[in-house]
């Protein structure tokens, strides 16, 4: 009689219910879905574009519909979930240091988060919402 | 005079046991333990063995957190038990080998996939310009050292290869610690060894297996910050990859 | 059983393992090496080591001076022979440790930087934090796996030696996780076992430091050399035994009694020097056995404070302030709020001697060398002697690798021009070592616990061999510790299974403790004079017409051991008088 080391098998499907930590980043990942779907609306929008502009004014007013606008409003509160814990996390993978000392987590993520809003008031600016 | 007052309390220990000569399955033995508050859970265990079963398998060695042999699961988390503070367990305490390794037997969990990680990574000084010790030591500032001091601190206990989901789904993973380790070295202005590295290190069983859980750098009971280690590895490869495809003018 | 071949067998991958072993792969690239570790390397006890290595190096510094503190410091038991090597040889390995990318901390130009230590007249100690230990550790470790021919294995248990003709050539070891005895057949033999700190109940030592190699040795034959000398480390933690280690002194903390008084400078350490501005060798920065001594006249004057763990004084570190404790003393902090709930920044940390380090061990000439041909020692088990009667603080690190590397050289050497042995002797006493231990297995009539047993051990070791000797006490020691010997034949196992059996493994370290603290009960009882560490109170001078000599114990079966002399090797510092006093400096 002698070894015989004992595997603990991991669930593919189920492994994320064990910790809450696991279901975190679950629902981090899951965000991307959401990201991903409105991306291919985007896409089906500039199709339809190209057909002309009865199709598209169709597409404008699917986008109105209620269903539609509760999903617009989940997607985007998604992708600000995702951006946070991405901006958040910026300072670990890349860390700056000057001197000796580290630069704190929060001029690092700020500075992401800065650089953020003058983009999207840029993009807004550009399109037209000013 | 010192004002403390040594209570004392009795802990429940749920203990997984396993001995592949005498039961196929693992299963969980329920003790009741006289302890100190002041003691932590290897206390506790060290405790049982002496008193109450001599055949309670376990490592450990040096009670001071420092030499990585005494990780466990305690509650469902990955830790040293010399770290695990009994005051920090009120209830019954549930213990483990480390999830995602083989148990040898009871809490001793099997360690040779994560020494033989160890080694492929070259965790060793590959010099950049050799020296001769005539010449003595080579020069680093403290902000040299700083740059990669956190990462030096790794004890090998391999508590993030247990939390690391990615790990327990592909084993083939190089895994937080050992990537943490190869980190280190590119990291020393005295290396020039990145190169080798990388070669290890930027593939599907290097960093881009991992999705940043991050669990590995909230278990690290020395505060090396793994994830950030191979987030840090993962940018820097993107950047070669850049470099190698549209930049092969620039030298990296 | 199965029989491994191997050029040079090394027994102990801590600290003095790893430098041999890497000191054998670089010499003699084309010899097999066997490194036999009862734990993954980076387990062993080198890993604990916190202050740091001593080794000149700044301008203001010489060996001169690190010569004469060292042999002072030992109170003149110390080859100085041997201490001249390793003086001469400590910079190199610290350097080579710093290419191999050990983190010392470094000087604003880059340079290494250094840190004053107990005992020490200039400041001379290379650290890295208070985690040098583990960085040294760490650094060889991984340094070694660039070595192919170094075959690792991890997890075996040592058992005996095989000597034959006279020669050493080879161990037996038990692979822990399948239960299997293995026959190592080799050249040579290297010890890095370290020491035997478990024998006593409060110790800083881990759980590993049961004197393994130590007691292989002196059963083979080899002379277990001033096995007496136990050093307490001042600095201990009261429940846990836990070290802080000598820097947060170094640092510039300091001692205080009950009364908050630093009574060091009523023992000949004073006079008092200025709160946080430390004076090299006087007041917290004198030696430990000293340093030690005085708190235990303190606690006999009452002085001491009461803690629910006994009598203990006052370590304060609060005027260093949290900037520089974090970036000097991070574990001192980390380990002082876990296991006491104390924070050295805002209070002050009860602390009380503890049993540390054996100046003791396996008697080696400078060449790491024991007696029998074959077998090389070094480290904590081995005893060359440069730590004499008290070893300084910092001075052990640059030991296990000075004298690591050198054990490696001599085993490369040896083993290149031996012969090999005869392969039937050698398997047939490979057999004898099997049959010790299935009779372990087959006993079934036993009436003793290991545990049971050690608990004798510790509390007779505690009470008869502690910082104060007497006649009386280290008689009944010896006598008590004799007796456990005895009762040892009727251990018990309770586990009789293969895989990985620490009962087994843990009654197999208890016999080896009993062999070794036996060594160190008769060894002081028969030592009539104060010297050092070993300090009586029935004979409180130093005596050294009769006993300017390394005590040795030969191995005598279940008797006690026999006790014999070795001149101490006098090159230039004749004996003189310790002056740890700052009246002149």
């Amino acid at each position: 009689m002698s070894r015989n080391p004992y595997v603990r098998e991991v669930s593919p499907t189920t492994w994320f219910f064990r910790m809450p930590r696991y279901m975190r980043y679950m629902a981090r990942e899951v965000t991307s879905i959401f990201i991903g779907i409105f991306t291919v609306i985007m896409l089906v929008g500039l199709a339809r574009l190209s057909e002309g502009q009865v199709e598209y004014e169709n597409f404008l007013a699917a986008l109105r519909s209620p269903v539609s606008l509760v999903f617009l409003l989940l997607a985007l509160a998604f992708a600000l979930y995702n951006s946070f814990t991405w901006f958040n996390v910026a300072p670990k993978a890349m860390p700056i240091q000057v001197g000796e000392e580290l630069m704190p987590d929060m001029v690092v993520a700020g500075s992401h988060y800065v650089l953020w809003v003058i983009l999207s008031v840029f993009v807004l600016f550009w399109a037209g919402v000013f | 005079m010192m004002d403390v007052q040594l209570a004392e309390r009795q802990a429940e220990l749920e203990v997984l046991r396993y001995n592949p000569e005498i039961a196929g399955e693992p299963k969980f033995e329920r003790y009741s333990v006289p302890c100190k508050t002041e003691w932590c859970v290897l206390d506790a265990l060290n405790y049982l063995k002496d008193n109450v079963d001599p055949t309670l398998t376990y490592r450990w060695s040096c009670h001071m957190q420092v030499c990585g042999s005494c990780g466990m699961m305690i509650n469902g988390e990955p830790k040293l038990a010399c770290k695990a503070m009994l005051r920090d367990y009120p209830g019954v305490i549930r213990i483990e080998p480390l999830a995602h390794f083989p148990v040898e037997r009871d809490l001793v969990a099997v360690a040779d996939d994560f020494i033989a990680k160890l080694k492929r990574v070259k965790p060793y000084l590959i010099p950049s310009d050799k020296r001769s010790l005539e010449e003595g030591e080579y020069r680093q500032t403290p902000a040299q050292l700083k740059r990669y001091r956190q990462f030096a601190m790794c004890i090998n206990c391999m508590l993030c290869y247990a939390a690391c989901p990615e790990y327990g789904l592909h084993p083939k993973f190089i895994g937080p610690a050992a990537i943490s380790l190869a980190h280190r070295y590119n990291r020393d202005s005295r290396d020039g060894g990145r190169d080798e590295r990388q070669e290890e290190l930027a593939t599907n069983e290097g960093v881009w297996e991992c999705t940043f859980v991050g669990a590995c750098s909230e278990v690290c009971p020395k505060h090396v910050d793994p994830a950030a280690a191979l987030q840090q590895v993962k940018v820097a490869s993107t950047v070669d990859w850049y470099l190698e495809h549209f930049m092969s003018w620039v030298k990296k | 059983m199965e029989t491994i071949q191997t050029d040079v067998a090394i027994i102990g991958a801590g600290g003095a393992g790893l430098r041999a072993a890497i000191a054998l792969a670089e010499e003699a690239p084309n010899l097999k090496i066997a490194l036999i570790s009862k734990v993954y390397p980076m387990r062993s006890h080198t890993c604990a080591a916190e202050g740091g290595a001593a080794g000149v190096i700044k301008s203001d510094d010489s060996f001169e001076q690190h010569f004469h503190d060292t042999v002072g410091g030992g109170d003149w038991l110390s080859d100085q022979d041997a201490v001249e090597y390793f003086i001469h040889e400590a910079p190199k390995e610290l350097t080579q440790l710093e290419h191999w990318g050990c983190p010392w901390n470094r000087e604003a130009d880059g340079s290494v930087a250094v840190r004053p230590f107990g005992g020490m007249k200039i400041k001379r100690t290379w650290f890295a934090a208070d985690k040098s230990g583990f960085h040294i550790l760490h650094t060889l470790f991984q340094t070694s796996l660039q070595f192919p021919q170094i075959i690792r294995y991890d997890e075996y248990f040592a058992t005996d030696l095989i000597v034959d003709e006279g020669c050493c050539r080879g161990v037996t070891a038990i692979e822990m996780r399948s239960g299997q005895m293995r026959h190592f057949s080799a050249k040579a033999v290297i010890i890095a076992g370290g020491g035997a700190g478990r024998m006593f109940r409060f110790n800083t030592n881990g759980a590993i430091k049961t004197g393994d190699g130590m007691a292989m040795a002196y059963r083979a034959g080899a002379a277990l050399k001033d096995m007496e000398f136990v050093q307490y480390h001042p600095t201990g933690l009261p429940n846990t035994g836990t070290l802080l280690t000598e820097a947060c002194r170094g640092e510039g903390g300091v001692l205080l009694n009950k009364d908050n008084y630093r009574f060091l400078q009523d023992y000949g350490m004073g006079p008092e020097t200025p709160l946080g501005k430390p004076v090299l060798k006087t007041m917290e920065l004198g030696p430990r056995d000293r340093v030690s001594q005085s708190m235990w006249h303190e606690f006999q004057k009452g002085r001491g404070v009461k803690t629910p763990w006994g009598d203990c004084v006052w370590l304060d570190m609060r005027h260093l302030g949290e900037k520089k404790i974090n970036e000097r003393l991070p574990f001192v902090r980390d380990i002082s709020i876990s296991y006491l709930g104390i924070d050295p920044v805002k209070e002050m940390v009860p602390i009380r001697p503890v049993v540390h380090y054996m100046m003791g061990g396996i008697h080696t000439d400078t060449k790491a060398a024991t007696s029998i041909p074959g077998l090389f020692a070094a480290g904590e088990c081995a005893c060359v002697s440069i730590n004499g009667a008290n070893r300084l603080g910092s001075n052990s690190l640059v030991e296990i690798l000075v004298f690591g590397r050198r054990a490696g050289l001599s085993a490369a050497a040896y083993a290149t021009g031996a012969k090999p042995g005869n392969t039937a002797a050698l398997a047939a006493k490979a057999d004898e070592a099997q049959a010790r231990v299935r009779e372990l297995f087959m006993r079934s009539n036993g009436t003793e616990s290991v545990a049971g047993l050690r608990k004798e051990m510790t509390d007779t070791m505690e009470e008869g061999a502690g910082i104060y000797r007497t006649q009386e006490g280290m008689a009944r020691t010896s006598d008590k510790i004799s007796e456990l010997r005895r009762r040892y034949r009727n251990v018990v196992l309770t586990d009789k299974t293969n895989v990985y059996n620490t009962d087994l493994f843990n009654t197999l370290e208890l016999g080896n403790l009993l062999d070794c603290a036996e060594a160190v009960a008769v060894s002081g009882r028969e030592r009539k004079e104060s010297r050092g560490a070993h300090q009586r109170l029935d004979f409180t001078a130093r005596d050294d017409v009769n006993y300017l000599k390394h005590s040795m114990a030969y191995y005598n079966g279940l008797e006690p051991p026999r006790i014999d002399y070795l001149d101490v090797v006098i090159t230039k510092s004749q004996p003189g008088v310790r002056d740890y006093s700052g009246a002149k400096k």
